[in-house]
């Protein structure tokens, strides 16, 4: 139990750990920033009135909300090499694979977040002399967004965790590593102990943290 | 750019006379006997012809296991993550102190480590005897751990969407029957849970979505559901377009049918004079 519990595994080779996480925070930077762009792109689209982008979008996000994270992953990093994009690497077949799977997700966020914006906001952008876009730009998607800082950060955290899934892929993020080490060293409860507790407290001060902002964040 | 691929959907329907889906994670296995590779399924291993395998069976097989395993970690999600939502809303610090330390756990752990720690940490840290019962005894070990895992991580899930449900519900409400004379108990038991749970379908149908979508994280613990069997016909065949569409397009069926028959309950129950919190 607990009495021979090795440190030393984790001291050790905390350089190991150290370059997963390093992957791990890649992954969901980028799905972040990513998700959060082509998300307005599809909810723009969804709200648009023109019908045919609209439907494209409705369908986008409900495929890739109704599958698997670990599918969506399996199908980029397989497919990528057969239609002769070898040259992207798993790293970048993941990397694509996660941005548009959280698209899907922040679209639905951004959405909601745009529609809370009272109908009066838009017409008063009209009735100042702004075009459609210039409102959209500058008075509508300023204060949804604000809105949505909450939303968009818890929505991060969970994304921050499902980074561990390209586990399935053999990636070194932070969560391979770790089990790389474990399987290596024999020393599973060790490391699969000191991996939960990084990412709970990671993720705890950010919860924390979103939970303050949205006490004071509101318009 | 040139494609080298040879598209082929029949290898989706291909069937074993003497179909056992759950032979499914056996083939190829090395020392299985000498006897299988000598006759039988054996002659098509070395043509690469299209049907070496039974993948139509494993895509059944992986289904009904993806299904058997959401259902019976939604049984354990629904009940505990009844006893903690209503738990972190009593009176009492202490109990609700513990329901939020445990929503607070299981929600900042990724799922796939739980998985992990649930079976291989576990059984280490448990007395000698229920260790060994875990690893040794149990049937389908990974089975079970993978329910017991799905069903506990989104309990913590279900528990906020429990107590937002409960704290929906005006205050007065608890007054009033306080007032009749009801004891807390029996407030909980027939004013406030069953309006509460009307209230949160949509978000408990959401859940149960995702526990469906997570079971197949559970593969990377040995659990052949749907995700793990099309991933092995893809390493098989190489046909991964035909076989993670099949795959995909499954998803999305069950998807739609949980969410039409959850619309039909939602509207069946729906309390006379509301309009559904949290529906679009």
């Amino acid at each position: 139990m607990f009495r021979d519990f090795d440190f030393q595994v984790i001291f050790g080779n905390l350089d190991i750990l150290w370059d997963g996480m390093l992957i791990t925070l890649l992954l969901t930077a980028v799905a972040i920033v990513g998700g959060i762009l082509l998300g307005t792109m599809l909810a723009l689209m969804r709200l648009s009135k023109f019908t045919p982008l609209s439907i494209l979008a409705g369908r986008y996000v409900d495929a890739f909300r109704s599958t698997p994270l670990i599918l969506v992953i399996f199908w980029f990093y397989f497919a990528m090499p057969i239609i002769g994009l070898q040259a992207i690497g798993g790293l970048g077949s993941v990397l694509i694979a996660f941005t548009l799977f959280e698209a899907a997700y922040y679209c639905e966020i951004i959405r909601a977040g745009i529609q809370s914006i009272t109908r009066a906001q838009i017409n008063a952008g009209l009735a100042v002399g702004l075009t459609q876009c210039q409102t959209m730009r500058f008075v509508v998607l300023p204060q949804a967004f604000r809105n949505m800082v909450p939303v968009l950060l818890t929505q991060a955290i969970v994304l921050f965790q499902d980074t561990s899934l390209v586990y399935v892929v053999g990636l070194k993020d932070f969560l391979t590593a770790a089990d790389l080490i474990a399987v290596r060293d024999n020393r599973v409860v060790e490391l699969y102990l000191t991996a939960a507790v990084v990412y709970f407290v990671l993720c705890i001060i950010a919860s924390l943290w979103v939970r303050k902002l949205k006490r004071g964040y509101a318009i | 750019m040139a494609m080298k691929y040879n598209w082929d959907w029949s290898i989706l329907l291909c069937r074993s006379p003497e179909a056992d889906p759950t032979g499914a994670v056996e083939p190829g296995t090395p020392g299985s006997g000498a006897t299988e590779f000598g006759g039988g399924m054996g002659q098509t291993f070395d043509t690469g012809a299209e049907c070496a395998q039974p993948y139509f069976d494993w895509i059944v097989s992986g289904l009904s296991w993806t299904v058997i395993v959401a259902c019976a970690a939604w049984v354990i999600t629904f009940s505990l993550g009844s006893v903690i939502g209503v738990s972190r809303t009593v009176e009492n610090k202490t109990v609700r102190a513990i329901a939020t330390a445990y929503v607070e756990m299981f929600r900042n752990v990724p799922l796939l480590l739980q998985m992990f720690i649930w079976f291989f940490v576990v059984p280490e840290l448990l007395p000698e005897d229920a260790g060994r019962w875990l690893k040794r005894e149990l049937p389908l070990p990974e089975y079970w751990t993978a329910i017991v895992c799905l069903g506990m991580y989104h309990a913590s899930r279900t528990a906020e969407q429990v107590r937002a449900g409960i704290e929906s519900i005006p205050r007065g409400q608890t007054h009033a029957g306080l007032a009749m004379g009801l004891t807390r108990t029996q407030v909980y038991r027939h004013v406030l849970l069953p309006v509460s749970y009307r209230i949160i379908i949509p978000p408990l149908t959401s859940d149960f979505m995702g526990i469906f979508k997570n079971s197949s994280v559970a593969l990377t613990i040995g659990v052949m559901e749907l995700t793990a069997q099309s991933r092995q016909i893809a390493e098989y065949t190489f046909n991964i377009f035909e076989v993670f569409t099949a795959a995909t397009v499954l998803y999305m069926m069950v998807t739609l049918i949980v969410v039409t028959i959850m619309r039909f309950v939602e509207a069946k129950v729906r309390i006379p004079g509301t309009i559904a919190l949290g529906g679009d």
